[in-house]
């Protein structure tokens, strides 16, 4: 080939210079255009990441010029903290209790749109809406909507009769309420991911499977559960592997909703590090609450890994 | 028998729709609800007796006025459209060499660098804007829109690199051969005959980085205090939202007009995206 190429420039003419010798030398040429996108990342998400580590070793704060070593203190100091057990408590039923529902409708959901309807195409739009808009404007108009005086939500529920005409429920103010609601938006921002991660996958299930199934006259529900959620597996993982990974460690709309409010009932990690590290200035235990997420994103990216491999030996 | 299989078929189709009608109302409300609060008078709003899906008062374009005469929300969507051209061109620049790279010239090891690459995008925000908001000081870019030019390729790079490396891969490799062949360098091969048929592909990335930036809520939050500067995810639930004065016509409009169009606009490639997202578990 080398050769074929060579004899053919010697052919039209073209002048070998140095720059036309790098051009054909793949070798060379590979490292040099992934080169830029490898230096940039080294840049900005290794360096970074690196410098994370030494923070959470440090005392840096936003006012001081000091780095001094400090070991382990900022870790040792921030887990003995109920601020820190409570966080990273509502990390996990924040982040298990989403996803959980996001799997079981997102599954409900793209059943439903496989099938063919008129208007599907207007319906996807507005499904996908909550994943594509900016999730912190999308929140604020959940803010609205549970307004603690004009909450559309308990108006229409007091016009049907469910709610008695002295029971108003302040969605953010009480505790679980707040939680609830956190969850609720979070379901709301990643079904539309899950669901089309999981369309994807039904759609790839070769139709004589289903004809097959069919054809053996299995129910509604064991066509279901024994054949399309099987296959449907290695997708669901994937969906739930991103989700996991968002739900996490986002902290836009606990941000925007409650702020960790009402008593840190609804503080996760990602929200816990930024007040910390941020908005009070001690970076080195901000960075180190914020540390305590990377054994997750570890973890995810096992998963992603080993996805990886095995949809390349099929 | 006939009209029982018709009455279960009813039943199905019913259920089917009511489950349709249900999730597109859970996922569109909070955009419905902007787009009634935007036109509502302040004092219709402000009235728990009023139904609040009907008008009792004419519509009013007061709430618009204000966001776009007495706020900078005007503003706010400009440096959010420069910082995403900034971005969506950095990202084009790297990523698109890169993805040729890992699609055609670094055989197997590319592919685990590939994936490699692939997963910073998982790395978040929230585990990299403390060290981050220092490297910003450091460089004199706190305060300004050039700190979210250098940060934010950091998720669009990763993601776009693997798009764009599944897009190139399948594009038949005989293509370049011939073209070579006929004389042509790899690079020339890359540049004349298989960027033009790319198109797709890297509207794609334009698209999928913009909506990013867009998005994005964390960095812009942390690196840049004036109010001038903000990009719209910020100003909006920052500025407009402050004590305990909400001017939630206005806000409402502020969200709308900030998410709606580019989610249609995002809509015409989300299959591709998906293809990006579920990590060759669907062939």
């Amino acid at each position: 080939m080398e050769a074929v190429k060579g004899e053919a420039r010697v052919l039209l003419g073209a002048p070998a210079t140095r720059f036309s010798y790098i051009r054909d030398r793949e070798e060379w040429l590979g490292p040099l255009m992934l080169g830029p996108a490898i230096l940039y990342i080294v840049l900005v998400v290794g360096f970074p990441f690196f410098l994370a580590l030494y923070y959470s070793v440090s005392d840096i704060t936003l006012g001081s010029r000091s780095l001094g070593f400090v070991g382990l203190k900022n870790f040792t100091g921030v887990i003995g903290t109920t601020k820190f057990q409570t966080a990273l408590k509502n990390t996990f039923v924040f982040a298990i209790l989403s996803q959980l529902l996001v799997l079981v409708l997102g599954n409900v959901l793209a059943l439903a749109l496989q099938k063919d309807f008129r208007g599907k195409w207007l319906v996807r739009l507005l499904i996908l809406l909550p994943w594509v808009a900016p999730i912190s404007l999308g929140t604020i108009g959940w803010l609205w909507i549970v307004d603690s005086i004009y909450s559309v939500i308990n108006w229409m529920l007091r016009a049907v009769g469910i709610f008695g005409p002295t029971f108003w429920p302040i969605w953010l103010g009480v505790p679980h309420l707040a939680m609830g609601t956190v969850i609720a938006v979070h379901v709301w921002r990643l079904l539309p991911l899950a669901t089309v991660i999981l369309l994807a996958g039904l759609s790839s299930i070769p139709k004589d499977i289903h004809d097959a199934a069919q054809v053996d006259g299995a129910s509604f529900w064991r066509h279901y559960f024994q054949v399309t959620l099987p296959l449907l597996l290695p997708v669901a993982v994937v969906a739930l592997l991103f989700g996991l990974v968002f739900a996490f460690t986002d902290m836009t709309v606990i941000y925007v909703l409650t702020r960790g409010g009402p008593y840190d009932t609804t503080q996760v990690l990602a929200s816990l590090a930024f007040f910390t590290g941020v908005a009070g200035g001690d970076l080195a235990e901000g960075a180190a609450i914020s540390l305590f997420l990377f054994p997750l994103l570890l973890a995810a990216a096992i998963g992603f890994l080993r996805i990886a491999r095995r949809s390349e030996v099929v | 028998m006939a009209t029982l299989y018709r009455v279960k078929r009813w039943l199905a189709d019913g259920a089917h729709f009511g489950i349709v009608a249900a999730f597109t109302i859970f996922a569109a409300f909070p955009f419905y609800w902007m787009l009634i609060t935007t036109f509502k008078r302040t004092t219709d709003l402000m009235n728990r007796t009023h139904n609040p899906f009907l008008f009792h008062e004419p519509p009013t374009l007061e709430h618009l006025r204000v966001l776009f005469y007495d706020t900078l929300y005007g503003r706010w969507l400009a440096n959010t459209a420069l910082v995403g051209v900034l971005v969506v061109v950095i990202t084009l620049v790297l990523a698109v060499p890169a993805g040729y790279a890992l699609a055609r010239l670094t055989g197997r090891w590319g592919e685990q660098l590939g994936i490699g690459i692939f997963l910073t995008y998982l790395v978040p925000p929230t585990l990299l804007f403390i060290p981050l908001s220092r490297v910003v000081v450091g460089l004199g870019l706190q305060d300004s829109l050039w700190s979210l030019v250098l940060v934010y390729p950091s998720f669009t790079v990763p993601f776009s690199t693997w798009l764009l490396m599944g897009f190139f891969k399948a594009i038949p490799s005989d293509l370049e051969d011939a073209a070579m062949i006929d004389g042509y360098s790899r690079l020339g091969a890359f540049a004349k005959i298989v960027m033009p048929i790319s198109i797709a592909g890297i509207l794609t990335v334009v698209i999928f980085s913009f909506t990013l930036v867009m998005q994005e809520f964390v960095y812009a939050l942390t690196f840049i205090s004036p109010v001038s500067q903000y990009t719209v995810s910020v100003g909006v639930p920052t500025f407009l939202v402050h004590g305990d004065v909400y001017f939630w016509g206005s806000l409402m409009a502020g969200c709308f007009i900030a998410s709606v169009p580019i989610a249609v606009v995002y809509n015409f490639f989300v299959d591709r995206f998906i293809a990006g997202f579920t990590v060759g578990a669907v062939k």
